[in-house]
């Protein structure tokens, strides 16, 4: 077991340095710089702004520079918002970001799992086409077309919500509610396969023939293994919603991360971009390990291998 | 002779997947009157996508118009349903694309099997919680707004589900009897994966690709929508609504004749492969 958890460990700082890596050199062959302007700056001044961003070094140098420093936690300084470190923005956007995604996951995992587990307790019933259906719709509804169609109703003609902005508990609804609905429908057709595939196993029926109650049956016996299939996705799922969330934020005009990546990839800021992949990956990354860790307690066929 | 019977197998192995399973049925018909209308209406209309009529400017729908116009004056249905063949176009190649590397890449880790099969699939393990479409957003900065890189990275970023469900069906049918046989028979690796493993693959293979068009779908239009994707006069959906949502107070049919089309055509997508797991797999 926690040789498992070592390798896994291990494996994961491995992905991280694949990515900044990566995405370092890829940002570095890019055509075109980021000091790149209709007016030819003189010489003198160009090499002074290439010296501040160290772009006179080699660029082996550069990368291990680059490496140093974010191992002491220092993403650099911004290319374009001058006087303004990347750590400094990204610290910034993240309050928001991560408050709306976190709300948004947890809101999908509160409506989500109860309905999966009631679709597969009612398999083929009413209620559970009416569930599958609602999902399908759900998945099929980008939160770019929800997101403005629900400015229009709820924010234009019946004010009860904010348009935009994020300074009061109401000007949550809107933009939470969009960026979850995908990852809602998706947990719940997750959670419902999960059941259904674990209902008809033998030690169900061991539980059913004990005379043990339903909520016992289901609570006790079927969740674990049932929502292993939900825990697995969870580590994609918190990747979607931070993607998302670059939508949401442009929809609601909310400052997040997702502006400053895309006003940041736009602008060339190679800085800030590298800045919010660094950040993001190693946010993920370690979702992701804990996920792991997670599935090792629930799972008893890796438990007791 | 043998070939009408064939023939008739295959007609009535269709009809009886398409009897009694309604979310296959409706899928497909919406997806086919998508399809039809996208193809046909440019080619009769009077308008087309790029013509500007600023003497116009928003014009809410009437007879001329049936979905109004745009802010330049430009017939918004010819331009919906040119987004929607975009859409559907990038949807089809990027899929291709992906599906082919998801394929080749998961039958050879589970053909191979061992040490490289687990380094194979720990890779895509380590890729997969990736937000990959940051790396998109990337590319599509630096090498330039191109369909043809968006066909390819769509696709390249979207082949991790199928190499490991092809993987898992590679690894249950390589111990199979006739697999044995061709070994034993002198039958070169190659050969072996494309001719007796894949297409022993087909069923789940054509479900996930079913499922694969709509998230490139959506992954297309959200580029798009960010004014990334698709570039100006030419618009794909997502374009549409991006531009749309610019308008949604004083023209709210700018954004909601694209957004109808859109979640349509992404809902009869999403039901078809639906009814198709129900026939194919009916496990789950």
């Amino acid at each position: 077991m926690l040789k498992l958890i070592i390798t896994r460990l291990f494996q994961s700082l491995i992905t991280l340095f694949l990515i900044i890596t990566f995405s370092f050199f890829m940002m570095r062959v890019a055509p075109g710089g980021p000091f790149d302007s209709e007016r030819k700056l003189p010489p003198e001044i160009e090499a002074n702004i290439k010296a501040k961003y160290k772009l006179d070094q080699p660029l082996v140098s550069q990368y291990l520079g680059y490496l140093s420093d974010i191992m002491k936690g220092d993403l650099g300084l911004s290319f374009r918002y001058q006087n303004y470190t990347v750590n400094e923005l990204l610290y910034e956007g993240m309050k928001v970001s991560l408050t709306l995604g976190s709300l948004a996951l947890l809101f999908a995992l509160l409506i989500g799992v109860p309905l999966g587990i009631i679709g597969s307790q009612r398999e083929e019933s009413i209620l559970d086409h009416l569930i599958v259906s609602t999902t399908i719709l759900g998945i099929s509804i980008p939160n770019f077309v929800l997101g403005p169609v629900l400015v229009m109703l709820f924010a234009i003609l019946i004010p009860i919500f904010p348009a935009g902005g994020l300074d009061s508990f109401g000007s949550y609804v809107l933009p939470v509610f969009t960026l979850s609905i995908y990852y809602l429908s998706y947990i719940t057709r997750l959670t419902r396969i999960g059941f259904i595939g674990i209902k008809r196993r033998e030690f169900i029926l061991t539980a059913r023939a004990k005379g043990l109650s339903e909520p016992v049956i289901i609570f006790r016996h079927m969740l674990r293994g049932g929502i292993l299939p939900l825990v697995s996705y969870l580590g994609p799922a918190a990747a979607g919603i931070i993607t998302g969330s670059i939508v949401i934020e442009k929809i609601f005009n909310v400052p997040g991360i997702g502006q400053h990546f895309v006003q940041g990839a736009l602008n060339r800021d190679y800085t800030l971009v590298m800045g919010v992949v660094v950040f993001y990956s190693t946010l993920i990354i370690t979702f992701n390990f804990l996920i792991d860790l997670v599935y090792l307690v629930l799972d008893p066929q890796v438990k007791y291998k | 002779m043998r070939d009408r019977e064939k023939e008739e197998n295959f007609i009535t192995t269709v009809a009886s997947l398409f009897r009694g399973n309604a979310q296959l049925r409706v899928g497909t018909i919406i997806l086919l009157i998508a399809l039809i209308v996208a193809l046909i209406v440019p080619v009769f209309s009077s308008y087309n996508f790029y013509q500007n009529d600023l003497d116009l400017g928003t014009v809410p729908p009437d007879i001329d118009h049936f979905f109004g116009t745009d802010d330049l004056g430009r017939d918004l249905l010819v331009r919906c349903m040119w987004g929607l063949r975009i859409s559907l176009l990038i949807g089809i190649c990027a899929t291709c694309v992906s599906i082919f590397i998801g394929v080749f890449y998961g039958a050879a880790a589970g053909y191979i099997g061992g040490k490289t099969d687990a380094l194979m699939m720990r890779i895509v393990d380590m890729l997969y919680a990736y937000p990959f479409i940051f790396f998109v957003i990337i590319l599509m900065v630096i090498f330039g707004r191109n369909i043809f890189l968006l066909f390819a990275a769509l696709g390249a970023v979207e082949w991790l589900t199928i190499s490991r469900i092809v993987r898992g069906q590679v690894l249950s049918l390589k111990n199979r009897d006739f697999i044995k046989a061709a070994r034993v028979s002198g039958c070169p690796t190659l050969k072996i994966i494309f001719l007796h493993l894949i297409p022993n693959c087909f069923g789940p293979i054509i479900i996930y690709t079913a499922l694969t068009v709509p998230t490139i779908i959506m992954e297309e239009s959200f580029l798009s929508f960010l004014g990334l994707g698709v570039q100006a006069p030419m618009a794909s959906l997502g374009s549409l609504i991006s531009d749309g949502v610019g308008y949604m107070e004083t023209s709210p049919w700018m954004l909601v004749f694209p957004g109808v089309i859109l979640c349509l055509v992404l809902f009869s997508l999403n039901y078809i492969p639906e009814g198709l797991r129900k026939k194919i797999d009916p496990v789950r």
